[in-house]
This record gives C-alpha cells, sequence and structure tokens, in this order.
C-alpha cells in the first residue's frame, strides 16, 4: 500500500460525510423538483444531523446503541479499505459485518417494528450480495487483481467486458441506496407502513450515527460504481453521477415492492446476467 | 510403541474398559483420564522428533494383523447383515452383502501376494486431522459425561446403555485415528467400516421407530459409498497401478500418462468419502442423524465421520486436479452448499439449522477436493480446521440450551441472552465463527473464491447465491438470540463442569485459531502442500493486517459495554397503540388488549425443504452419473 493510497484513504475518512451529506441535500432537492416542490436548503441534512446530536436518547433496550457505534465504525473501516485500493472480497465481507451490526442493533432493540425492518433489511443484503460478489470476480477475470488499486488503473473501462454484470449490478444498486421500490427496511419518505423499520427505535444520537453511516456508504457505492468506468476517468466520474440521478428518477417513479419480487427479480437478474457474463468471460479471455 | 499405533489402540482399549465398568463413577472417571490422555497423545505429534518423520513408518508387518482385520471385517458384516435382516432392512442387506462378497473373493483370492512397504503414515495433513480427532473428539466425549446425565434423567423411556454409548464413542475415535493414518488401503478401509458401523449404533441408541429407521437410512447410504471404496481398491490392484498403497496411488497420479490407472480408483474413492461427508444425494443420513442425543451430532458433524469424507477427497486432490470427473466433484459439491444453506432458511429447529449448514459446508470442502489446486486444498483444509471448531462449539451450546430450556427451536430462543448468558454469548461467537468476518470461515470463503476463479470461474455462481442465503440463517437466528421479550428466569446455573469446560475450550479456540491462522497455515497446510504440490499459496501481507485490524475492532465490542445504560432514557417500544403493563402488551382497537409476538421468516416459498431437496437429488444423481462416466472413459 503506498502512501498516496493512505492519504485517500485519510481523506474519504474526513470528507465522506460532507460530500454525502452535500449529495443527500442534492437528492433531496432533486427529488422535490420532481414532485413539483421547491425542497429544503442543500444543506438542511447537516442541520437535521446536528439537531438529532442535541435530542435526548431514548432506547428501549440499554445495549441497543452500542451495536449502532460499531455499525458506523465499520461502515467507516470499509470505505477506508476500498479508498485503500484493498481487496475487494474483504471490503465486501466488511461491508457485510458493517450491515450486521445495524441489523443486529434492531433486533436487540426487541420492538416489533425495527424487528420487521430488521428482517427486510436481511433480505435486502441477501438479495444484493451475489451480483456483488459476482461484480469482484468478473473484475478479477479481467484484471487479474482483486485489488481495487490495481482494478481502477485498469486500461480499458471494465463496463465493455462486464454489461451483463454491470446491468445485474444496476439493479441491486437501488437497493443499497435505500431508493423506492427496494427501500423495504426504512425509507426517507413518508411511505413508511412500517413506521420507521429498522430505525424506529433509533433517536438522538444514535439516529444521527446512522444517517453519517449512510453518507459514507453512499460515496464508496458510488466509488463502486465508478470501478466500471475508470478506464475514462472524466466521462467515469460524469457517468457515476449520471447513475445517481438515474436511481433519484428511479425512486420518484416507483412505487415500493414487497420482499418477494425484490429477492426474486434481484436472484433472477443476478443469476442469469452473471452467469452468461462470466461464461462469455473466461471464453473471451482464454 | 509407535505414536500412530498408540493413538489407535488407546481409545479401543480404554472403550473397552468402559465398556465393563460397574457403575457410572468408574466409567465417568475412565472416560475423562481417556480424553486426556488422547489429548495429550494427538498434542504429542506437534512436537518435532516425538513423531515418526514423514513417510517413516515402515516397522509394522504382520501377516496376523491383516489376518485379524480380515476376520473383524467379516464379522462386522455378519453382524450388519443380522441386524439388516432382522429389522427387515432390504437395501443394506444387499449392499452389505455385494460389499463383504467383494472383499473376501479378494483378500482370499490375492490377499497373500499382496505386498505393501508402509501400512501407516504421517504428514502434516494427518496432524492436523489428528488435532481435530485427538483434541475436539475429546473434549465431546468430556461434555457427554455431563449431558448423557441429564439426558437419561429427562429421557425415562430411553434404556441406559451408557457403557455402551462410550464404548462406541471411543472405538469411534480410534478408528478415526486410523482413517487418517492409513497408507495400506485394505486398512483405511476397515477403519472406514468401523466409523460406518459405530454411527450406525450410535444415531440407534434411543431404540425408537425413528431413529432405528434413520440408523439403517445413514447405514446404507455409507454400505454404498463402502461399496465403491471396495471397488476402487480392487481395480487398483488389478489395474496397471497393481498396488493398494495411498502413497502409491498419488504418486502415480501425478504422471500424465499414468493417469488412467488410478483416476478410476481415486473417484471411487471420492465417492465413498461423498457419501460420508453427507453430500447431496446422500445428505439425508446426516439429518436423519439429529435424533441421536447431541454429543453424538457434535461427534458425526465436527471431529469424526464427516470429517472422515471431507479428509480423504482432499487427500485424493492432486490426483483429481484438472479431470473432468474432478469438475463434476467440484460441480456437486458446489450444489450442495447452494441447495444446502437455501433449505437452512426454511428451518427452525436448531440442530436442523446445523445440519444443514453443516452439509452446506462440507459441499464447500468437496468443491476444493474436486478443482484439487494447490490453493483449492489450502482453502479446503482451512475448512476442515474452522469448521470442527465452530460446529462443535454450536452443537454442544445446543446441546446445553435444549437439556435446560426443554427447547431447541430457534423461536424458543428470544431472551437467551439474559436467561444462559454465557451460552448465548459462546452460540453467538460460534456463529460468528461460521460466517462472519474477520472469523474462521469467512477466511475460508475468501481463500475458496479466489482459487475458484483461478480454476473455473463459472462455479462462483453457486458459492455467491450459497453464501447469500448463509447469512441470512445465522443473522436471523442471532438476532433470536439478543431479543428481549419477557422477564429473565436463570437457566444457567444447573449446567455442570462437563459441559463448561469444553464450552469455554471451544470458544477461546474459535477465536483463537482465527487469530493464529497464518501459523496454523505456515506450519500445517504449507509443508503438507510444498510436499505435494511444490506450490503454495497464502494470504498477502496487508491481508492479514486488514483481518487483524477487524479483529481487534470486533473484540473492542465486548469493551463499549462499559457504556451500558450511560446517557441513555429507557423507554417502552413503539407498538401502534397505548402500551399497556408490560412492553409487549398494547391496548389496540376497540379497547381490546393485544400481545405482541416477534417471529422470524421461513420463506417455506422459495425455500421450502421438500421441494428443493428433490430438487437437489435429481441434479446432484445426474452429475454423479457423469462423473463416473467421466472416470472409466478418464477424460
Amino acid at each position: 500500500m503506498s502512501m498516496n493510497l493512505v492519504l485517500i484513504s485519510a481523506l474519504y475518512v474526513i470528507l465522506a460525510p460532507f460530500l454525502g451529506g452535500i449529495l443527500a441535500g442534492v437528492d433531496r432537492i432533486i427529488t422535490a423538483r420532481m414532485q413539483g416542490r421547491v425542497g429544503p436548503p442543500v444543506l438542511q441534512p447537516f442541520y437535521d444531523v446536528l439537531k438529532l446530536m442535541q435530542k435526548e436518547t431514548l432506547v428501549v433496550r440499554k445495549s441497543q446503541n452500542l451495536y449502532i457505534l460499531f455499525f458506523l465504525i465499520f461502515i467507516i473501516f470499509t470505505g477506508a479499505l476500498f479508498f485503500a485500493g484493498g481487496d475487494l472480497l474483504l471490503f465486501i465481507f466488511a461491508l457485510t459485518l458493517a450491515g450486521i451490526f445495524f441489523v443486529l442493533a434492531a433486533y436487540k432493540a426487541s420492538s416489533p417494528y425495527s424487528f420487521i425492518g430488521a428482517e427486510r433489511e436481511l433480505i435486502q443484503m441477501m438479495s444484493y450480495e451475489p451480483i456483488v460478489l459476482l461484480s469482484a470476480v468478473g473484475m478479477y477475470m479481467v484484471t487479474k487483481s482483486f485489488y481495487v488499486c490495481d482494478i481502477v488503473s485498469f486500461h480499458t473501462s471494465l463496463i465493455s467486458y462486464m454489461p451483463g454484470i454491470f446491468l445485474a449490478f444496476l439493479y441491486v444498486l437501488t437497493i443499497k441506496f435505500r431508493k423506492s421500490p427496494f427501500d423495504l427496511s426504512m425509507s426517507h419518505h413518508a411511505h413508511q407502513e412500517l413506521v420507521k423499520g429498522i430505525t424506529t427505535e433509533f433517536s438522538g444520537r444514535a439516529l444521527a450515527m446512522i444517517e453519517i453511516a449512510h453518507w459514507y456508504e453512499n460515496i464508496f457505492l458510488l466509488g463502486f460504481v465508478y470501478l466500471f468506468f475508470a478506464g475514462n476517468p472524466v466521462l467515469g466520474v460524469v457517468l457515476t453521477l449520471c447513475i445517481y440521478f438515474f436511481e433519484i428518477l428511479i425512486d420518484n417513479t416507483f412505487a415500493r415492492a414487497k420482499w418477494q419480487l425484490t429477492l426474486n427479480s434481484s436472484w433472477a437478474i443476478s443469476g442469469v446476467l452473471g452467469l452468461v457474463n462470466i461464461i462469455a468471460l473466461s471464453y473471451v479471455l482464454k | 510403541m509407535n505414536l500412530l499405533v498408540l493413538l489407535i489402540v488407546v481409545p479401543l482399549i480404554s472403550g473397552l474398559l468402559m465398556l465393563v465398568s460397574p457403575g457410572n463413577g468408574v466409567r465417568n472417571f475412565l472416560v475423562r483420564v481417556a480424553s486426556m490422555l488422547l489429548i495429550a497423545l494427538s498434542v504429542l505429534l506437534l512436537i518435532p522428533g516425538a513423531a515418526p518423520g514423514l513417510f517413516s513408518l515402515a516397522d509394522i508387518h504382520s501377516e496376523h494383523i491383516n489376518q485379524g482385520m480380515f476376520i473383524a471385517e467379516m464379522g462386522i458384516a455378519l453382524y450388519i447383515l443380522y441386524a439388516c435382516i432382522r429389522n427387515r432392512k432390504i437395501i443394506a442387506t444387499v449392499l452389505i452383502l455385494l460389499q463383504a462378497g467383494l472383499l473376501a473373493y479378494f483378500e482370499l483370492k490375492y490377499g497373500h501376494g499382496i505386498t505393501v512397504a508402509r501400512n501407516l503414515f504421517i504428514d502434516p495433513l494427518s496432524v492436523v486431522m489428528a488435532q481435530i480427532i485427538g483434541i475436539i473428539g475429546s473434549l465431546i466425549c468430556i461434555y457427554a459425561v455431563g449431558y448423557m446425565k441429564d439426558f437419561h434423567e429427562h429421557h425415562a423411556e430411553v434404556k441406559d446403555k451408557r457403557n455402551f454409548f462410550f464404548f462406541v464413542l471411543f472405538v469411534f475415535l480410534g478408528a478415526m485415528f486410523g482413517v487418517v493414518f492409513a497408507n495400506n488401503l485394505l486398512w483405511l478401509y476397515f477403519f472406514w467400516e468401523i466409523t460406518t458401523l459405530c454411527s450406525f449404533l450410535l444415531i440407534g441408541y434411543k431404540g425408537d421407530e425413528v431413529s432405528v429407521n434413520n440408523a439403517f437410512r445413514a447405514l446404507w447410504m455409507n454400505l454404498l459409498g463402502g461399496l465403491g471404496f471396495a471397488a476402487g481398491i480392487v481395480y487398483l490392484y488389478l489395474g496397471s497401478a497393481h498396488t493398494v498403497e495411498l502413497d502409491q496411488l498419488l504418486l502415480l497420479g501425478k504422471t500424465a500418462t499414468l493417469l488412467p490407472a488410478v483416476l478410476l480408483p481415486a473417484v471411487l474413492i471420492t465417492f465413498a468419502g461423498m457419501a460420508k461427508a453427507a453430500q447431496m444425494p446422500f445428505s439425508s443420513w446426516l439429518l436423519g442423524a439429529m435424533v441421536a442425543p447431541t454429543p453424538v451430532s457434535a461427534l458425526l458433524h465436527s471431529s469424526t465421520m464427516v470429517k472422515a469424507g471431507v479428509y480423504i477427497a482432499i487427500r485424493l486432490a492432486p490426483v483429481l486436479q484438472g479431470t473432468s470427473a474432478g469438475f463434476m466433484i467440484a460441480v456437486i459439491g458446489g450444489l450442495t452448499f447452494m441447495i444446502g444453506s437455501f433449505i437452512t432458511i426454511s428451518q427452525s429447529d436448531a440442530k436442523k439449522v446445523l445440519a444443514y449448514s453443516t452439509v452446506a459446508n462440507l459441499g464447500l470442502i468437496i468443491l476444493c477436493a474436486g478443482i484439487g489446486t494447490y490453493e483449492a486444498v489450502w482453502a479446503g483444509i482451512l475448512l476442515i480446521i474452522f469448521h470442527a471448531i465452530s460446529k462443535c462449539l454450536l452443537f454442544l451450546c445446543v446441546g446445553v440450551v435444549d437439556n435446560k430450556s426443554g427447547s431447541r427451536d430457534i423461536e424458543d430462543m428470544d431472551t437467551l441472552i439474559i436467561n444462559m448468558p454465557k451460552v448465548a454469548v459462546m452460540m453467538l461467537i460460534g456463529m460468528a465463527g461460521m460466517f462472519l468476518a474477520p472469523f474462521g470461515m469467512l477466511i475460508s470463503k475468501w481463500a475458496v473464491l479466489r482459487a475458484i476463479v483461478d480454476a473455473s470461474p463459472v462455479l462462483a455462481i453457486l458459492i455467491v447465491f450459497g453464501s447469500a442465503a448463509t447469512l441470512f440463517f445465522w443473522v436471523k437466528w442471532m438476532g433470536k438470540l439478543i431479543t428481549v421479550i419477557e422477564p429473565r428466569h436463570d437457566l444457567e446455573d444447573t449446567v455442570s463442569s462437563n459441559e463448561w469446560v469444553p464450552l469455554v475450550l471451544l470458544t477461546v479456540a474459535t477465536i483463537g485459531v482465527c487469530g493464529l491462522f497464518p501459523l496454523v497455515a505456515a506450519v500445517f497446510i504449507d509443508p503438507y502442500l510444498m510436499a505435494t504440490y511444490g506450490h503454495t499459496t497464502a494470504m498477502t501481507q496487508g491481508n492479514i493486517i486488514i483481518m487483524a485490524i477487524m479483529l481487534a475492532l470486533v473484540m473492542l465490542f465486548p469493551l463499549s459495554f462499559l457504556n451500558y445504560g450511560k446517557n441513555v432514557k429507557v423507554v417502552d417500544p413503539y407498538l401502534g397503540g397505548a402500551n399497556t403493563n408490560t412492553a409487549n402488551v398494547f391496548t389496540g382497537s376497540a379497547g381490546a388488549l393485544q400481545t405482541i409476538g416477534m417471529r422470524n421468516y421461513y420463506m417455506e416459498w422459495p425455500f421450502g425443504e421438500a421441494k428443493l431437496s428433490r430438487l437437489g437429488i435429481a441434479t446432484t444423481v445426474v452429475f454423479l452419473l457423469i462423473m463416473l462416466g467421466a472416470a472409466i472413459l478418464c477424460l
């Protein structure tokens, strides 16, 4: 690991919450315009989090917020690992570990709404994990390395080798960004039949930490999307942002799906497109 | 006397002593002494110089031993035949007749002409296996002392045959040592059949109809495997290889032109291993085996029986490498992993969840063996080690919970974290060891994925879907353990020290092995791979550091409990109505009192057991036939 990468990783840890917060603010403005509203100021997400920090922290079970703290720590760790150019497989495993702390926090809260939220969050994790791992496998097949630093410096954009995997990845990306139609476990929108789902019993500082973790997460997810276009950096960044805009559009166009549809469709798409793409790759690269 | 021989004979003799011991006290004392002796002897293998060096054991040569084994084998066959006929089990009867007939014919006709250079041998792989058998197996025996006492108090209908029970346990361990030390395949086969017999006796221990039927299912499936084993030996000797020695088989497999002489025998023996390792289509015997008392399940799943199956497959992996038959074996392993993991989602019986997860993880090991590259074998051996420790811990924990709370249904395990805090924490650690970064099985899964993408990336499809399912069923169980609904009932204070000691040691081992895994890899796996392949692999320094950081961070989690309950205000959960009296009752519409309930998702559709099992059996049978065809044609 070179000094450069360590620096990038440190920058990520410091800057990601600001970038993520601004992204969330822009997201809210664009969403508002799509719905014919003016929307809040771009810094509104920061005001929200600062306000949450000052609120009293209510809990159902005394240890529930400790899990949230480790959720945040591991999300930051995961992102740092990614931007340090680390092993993609370890990155995915670390992301899973972080997600599990979040789910366990909701179980610990022992409230029916957070319980169902936790259950749905697990279904979401189960839905997106296969294609995320297959993306790593595909990237390895093309670049002969699992390391982000090698993948990002590959001479051609990976999307030309793995369009199938990319499409399937795009499909589950909606889950990861917590956007409709796959925002089953929690949502920023007011169409929550589960009260606030997985976050129902979290308040004050804990809720602020969840929000910050979400910002950190969005940044490294965009980083992951960028890996597909890294052959051409400028175009890559533009396309990555376009994809985020596309996700906002989807978010505002679709009603929420049931878990059955979420799981079945994402597995079917991941399985078919992933398999076809990997078989094709093993012939092309021979 | 030689250490290897001691390890085989000591359990046998102590087992016989237990069989004739006059009372529970004497027998329990014997069990503890024998277990500790076995642990000591296994650890002694680690000391350089104490064990004979690689392949250096050429001193056990006796016609009498061979004759004795043959007679014992025929005796076992007669006993099985008698049991089969008495219970009218036709398939098992036919199989035992075929198998014993084939072997008797072979031994009587050719037995005198067979010359064997080395009957026993030891190398780093057998040392690893010996540690698993000796240490984990013995810990289970110690645990069984306490467990069986409770078991017979709770199950008055079961006849107390504990002397016999412990006798079989120890013979089982002795036979397992035989399996991993044997170089003469006829010896290996002898010990192999003893493990089949022992598991048959242990599964049927309760003596009720279900147990007996399940015992016979285990019997016929393993006899079918055994028949393949016997056929493999006969073909190996009568064919151009003309040997019955394992090291010769492996040596011949290294040369491409000589491969045809050994590929079919290797595949047939691996087939026996797959039946023993409960791969689909044979997985049902291991699931049926959970009717037996919990120590038996722990033994079958972690340190014996199934581990004999994966051991032989991993041992033969160099021969399978790059062959079509090997690829088919990998596909069967991968399918077993994926389908086994899917089915686990729909199960709420804790033992059944553990059983299906064993089937799935063994599938992963068989997949590694089928691929057969040094990277895959590296991953496979790690899987064997990590799986043995964590799975044993989990079974023993579930056994304690079952005995103390009267239920082993996962849905009844909420509030366990305050009712049985120590056991619950140990279970959580065991589960983390099974699927979570940075613990053992995940390190192995990382290695498996790397090995696959280098050898045959298509198989990755099976792994990624299977591992997504693993995540789901483990976390929902973990979640259930930490959910707190009812007030506290202390269930833990009657757990005996016989149970605590193995539990604590296994918990420490689960964490310890994962911290020390680079060392384990360097001391055991690398020398074995260097000797076999001339290559070895490793996690890079950077990744080891990352894993270490993750481990350290996870270890900090308990520390955060210093902050437990500080700066927070405790309130009742939101229930969508007016909370009334306790935290789980609310007044709903029309003033009706409602009690809340929280149950996990089991997703009968699409993960139902019956449908997926049929699918798994149908597909794996097809692949098995292709495997045999490919081996016969030597593709």
